[in-house]
């Protein structure tokens, strides 16, 4: 047995470490360490509760929007508030076009690259993807980079700026949109469209989230230009359907939610294929293999004490955990959740999620949230309110659960005279990169790493880069 | 600026205790992508963790190389604080895979840099990280707050002798750190384009409130009294724009917004210390009066020309100011409409 370490990891949103054991060119045992600690829970204790609408955000600059939302829930919960419906609207135009930005960052950016690498120099298809998708210097970056900036001048519409806006407020949001910034809004949502159609798909969105089963997909892909149809022809040469095994179970806190409630639905899709409601309450945050200290596991009366010295721990991400058990959360989490007929199609041919389906989901659910988009600028009322006054914060406990791009995000919140008592927030990346909890069972990838090939690369091979940012990690959020 | 071999100028991205966001600002940049207009400048992206292609241990390689003088550093740009913590050990900021601190790489890496630049609050002046009760001892590389000092030390001078340069901002705007970055490259950024806490003067001698789009409501005093109302922010909402520097209002973010054009207050995100703030959205008053006022005004004339700017606020502007669409379109006196 052989063991290594993979780091600086990067093309990852902040910085990882793995350790990986070996034998026989296998892994055998995975540890997962978020090398950075800054301690925004801490910060946030004894503050205004509004003022986290200015700390909480700034966790993350991939998916400050998020963060924002979160943070504006639980604050409208300890309100008694309910947001003007205009202002739900314009949240989800914005939430949607940040995570939609992150899928686009993640795919042509982080993973894609990889592909580019000279390990697979010997393979037909290579060159093309080299010409491609090589970091930095592949004709694709030129295409998508303009195409990102120019979704995101959806938030100089609606949100000021990008990242770390204040737009986001527990009444709605802080402008009115005027008719001329409708139009702007349909003109930025068509070219993103237009985008996607000409170069990410190669198709019209209709037809490509119609698509069900595995079979269409592939015959969908046949001859067809355009990047996805590309990463298909990649990950069936490459096999990526067999690589990265997540845990089984999966979960949504839901998303985009309106009046009439969430656009993606709430839910845990059980190993067995059911779909079954969330237990939110069963949520709880093991710091055994952490540099932190006991407190409660319930996050909505724990805190977050830093112990750089604890004896076992490996990691300053604590280990969430639904009834105990380990869970895998974002795109194809969401969709599985939501019912979306192809995921969930994959998901059953595969025997759960993998590379391949990651990234899948997250381009598929891409196509959904550009026709989404336009039907929420349409929705709009524009002589109607944006936002309603927010009152006094009450004393005791809130909490705000939403979908950040990489998958389930909470921010749970005491307040008590007034100010903020504790603080708790557990990211996306916090679940699916959690390190051992007490019982020893590992986090969601720790196990998906087992089983990989390393062959004679060792550290360097491009399979463990490979299953890591199928999850798009971000690691900031992750122990923030 | 010394170039290389292959005539290009070698820049070397680092991420501290970083939310990344202002590596996703400037991705923002350039009108065919942040790359091409990298190479169009004649910059060698040498690594950055959000995007290079080298990982894990050609990444060490190349770090020891230039710690070790085998590899020429020109720019060297750190994004996020400098984590000291716990006791000057650097643990709560490992760089992966070195069992090494960021804190200790930075101390090997600056000396050997042309210039050293700490893009957004966070590496410039310790930034969110060092709110509070800072637990990570978290600080810029050549501040803490507004003292000067931080991580590299108050004498420290990179090889071209300049201090840091620091583009603050949270996250800044991606035109900042290009402008910044490229007025190094063509030596046209000196000491003497710096103001005292090391922001380059070409943005800092502008205040966010130049160009503000609510300008006529704070000539007249007009003021929103809650979110999403038109009127200006500062009586009410807690907008720094008159005392926070930058040209924010006259630039366009994402394509055309601001914080204030976004309908929320300027909380001072270039200043040192603007994370020790509170109740950002409320303004702090004393008797009424803004604690806040613009810092080159007395405040006697201030409040002498409120009262007067106040009395002579034509009707259109008080009730826009609270309205959150215009209610009442500007038109002459003798238009029905304005009556």
């Amino acid at each position: 047995m052989t063991r290594i370490t993979v780091g600086p990891f990067n093309r990852v949103e902040g910085d990882l470490e793995v350790r990986l054991d070996i034998e026989s060119g296998r892994v055998t045992r995975a540890e997962v360490t978020a090398p950075l600690y800054r301690g925004f829970e801490q910060i946030l204790e004894g503050r205004p509760p509004l003022d986290a609408l200015v700390i909480a955000p700034r966790i993350c600059g991939i998916c400050s929007v998020s963060q924002s939302i979160a943070a504006a829930a639980a604050l409208r919960q300890a309100m008694g508030l309910a947001a003007a419906p205009n202002g739900i609207l314009a949240t989800n135009i914005a939430h949607a076009a940040e995570n939609a930005a992150d899928h686009l960052t993640h795919f042509y950016i982080f993973f894609m690259p990889d592909f580019a690498r000279d390990a697979y120099a010997s393979h037909a298809w290579h060159s093309a993807t080299a010409e491609r998708f090589t970091a930095t210097k592949g004709s694709a970056a030129r295409e998508a980079l303009p195409a990102r900036a120019r979704l995101l001048e959806i938030m100089g519409i609606i949100a000021g700026k990008w990242p770390h806006s204040l737009a986001f407020q527990p009444g709605g949001t802080t402008r009115a949109i005027e008719l001329g910034e409708r139009i702007r809004l349909n003109a930025i949502a068509a070219s993103f469209r237009g985008f996607l159609e000409r170069v990410v798909f190669a198709d019209k969105l209709e037809n490509v989230i119609a698509l069900s089963t595995p079979d269409e997909l592939d015959s969908w892909r046949e001859g067809r230009g355009g990047d996805f149809a590309h990463f298909l022809r990649v990950a069936d040469a490459l096999s990526l359907n067999d690589l990265g095994t997540g845990p089984g179970l999966l979960m949504s806190f839901g998303a985009y939610h309106d009046v009439d409630g969430a656009h993606f639905r709430a839910g845990i899709r059980t190993d067995a294929g059911e779909i079954e409601a969330l237990p939110a309450h069963r949520i709880t945050e093991d710091v055994s293999h952490a540099w932190m200290r006991e407190t409660s596991l319930d996050p909505a009366e724990s805190r977050t004490v830093p112990d750089a010295d604890k004896a076992d721990a490996y990691s300053w991400c604590k280990a969430p955990r639904l009834a105990g058990e380990p869970v895998e959360v974002g795109a194809l989490a969401r969709q599985a959740i939501n019912g979306q007929q192809l995921i969930t199609a994959l998901i059953t041919a595969d025997g759960g999620s993998n590379v391949r389906n990651r990234v899948i989901a997250r381009l598929i659910e891409t196509a959904q949230l550009a026709l989404s988009i336009e039907q929420w600028i349409k929705a709009l009322r524009l002589n109607e309110p944006f936002c309603v006054n927010s009152g006094e914060t009450a004393d005791g406990h809130f909490v705000g659960l939403v979908e950040a791009a990489r998958g389930s995000l909470g921010h749970w919140l005491a307040v008590r005279s007034g100010r903020i008592e504790r603080f708790q927030i557990i990211a996306p990346t916090s679940w699916n990169f959690s390190p051992r909890d007490a019982d020893g069972v590992a986090g969601p990838l720790e196990q998906a790493l087992v089983g990989t090939e390393v062959g004679t690369a060792g550290a360097r091979a491009v399979s463990i880069q490979h299953v890591v940012r199928s999850f798009d990690p971000c690691m900031v959020c992750t122990a923030h | 600026m010394t170039v290389g071999s292959e005539g290009m100028t070698r820049m070397l991205w680092l991420q501290g205790a970083s939310c990344g966001g202002c590596t996703m600002s400037i991705l923002e940049s350039g009108a065919s992508g942040w790359f091409d207009e990298l190479r169009q400048s004649g910059i060698d992206l040498i690594w950055h963790p959000s995007v290079s292609e080298q990982t894990g241990d050609e990444v060490v390689e190349l770090l020891e190389a230039i710690r070790d003088g085998r590899e020429r550093l020109d720019l060297l740009v750190l994004e996020g604080s400098v984590a000291r913590g716990p006791s000057l050990s650097g643990r709560f900021n490992m760089l992966a895979g070195t069992n090494r601190s960021i804190y200790h790489w930075l101390l090997d890496l600056a000396p050997l840099a042309d210039y050293v630049v700490a893009v957004g609050s966070c590496a410039a002046y310790g930034g969110i990280p060092a709110a509070g009760i800072n637990p990570t001892d978290a600080v810029g590389l050549q501040f803490e707050g507004s003292d000067v000092g931080g991580a590299l030390g108050a004498g420290f001078r990179s090889k071209r002798g300049l201090p840091v340069i620091n583009v603050a901002g949270c996250a800044p705007h991606p035109g900042w750190m290009m402008e910044s970055l490229l007025a190094l490259t063509s030596g046209d950024l000196g000491a003497d384009g710096l103001d005292t806490v090391g922001r380059p003067t070409f943005i800092a001698n502008h205040l966010a409130h130049h160009g503000c789009s609510r300008n006529e409501f704070y000539e007249f005093k007009a003021s929103a009294e809650t979110m999403s109302e038109r009127g200006c922010l500062m009586e009410h909402l807690g907008c720094r724009a008159t005392q926070a520097v930058g040209d924010c209002n006259q630039r366009s973010w994402n394509g055309g917004g601001s914080c204030t054009k976004g309908g929320y207050a300027c909380i001072a995100c270039t200043s040192p210390g603007f994370e020790s703030a509170q109740n950002y959205l409320q303004t702090a008053k004393l008797a009424g009066i803004p604690v806040g006022l613009p810092t080159d005004m007395p405040k006697a004339w201030f409040v002498a020309l409120a009262a007067l700017s106040k009395s002579a606020t034509p009707r259109r502007v008080r009730i826009n100011a609270t309205a959150d669409h215009v209610v009442m379109p500007p038109g002459r006196p003798s238009d029905k409409r304005s009556s």
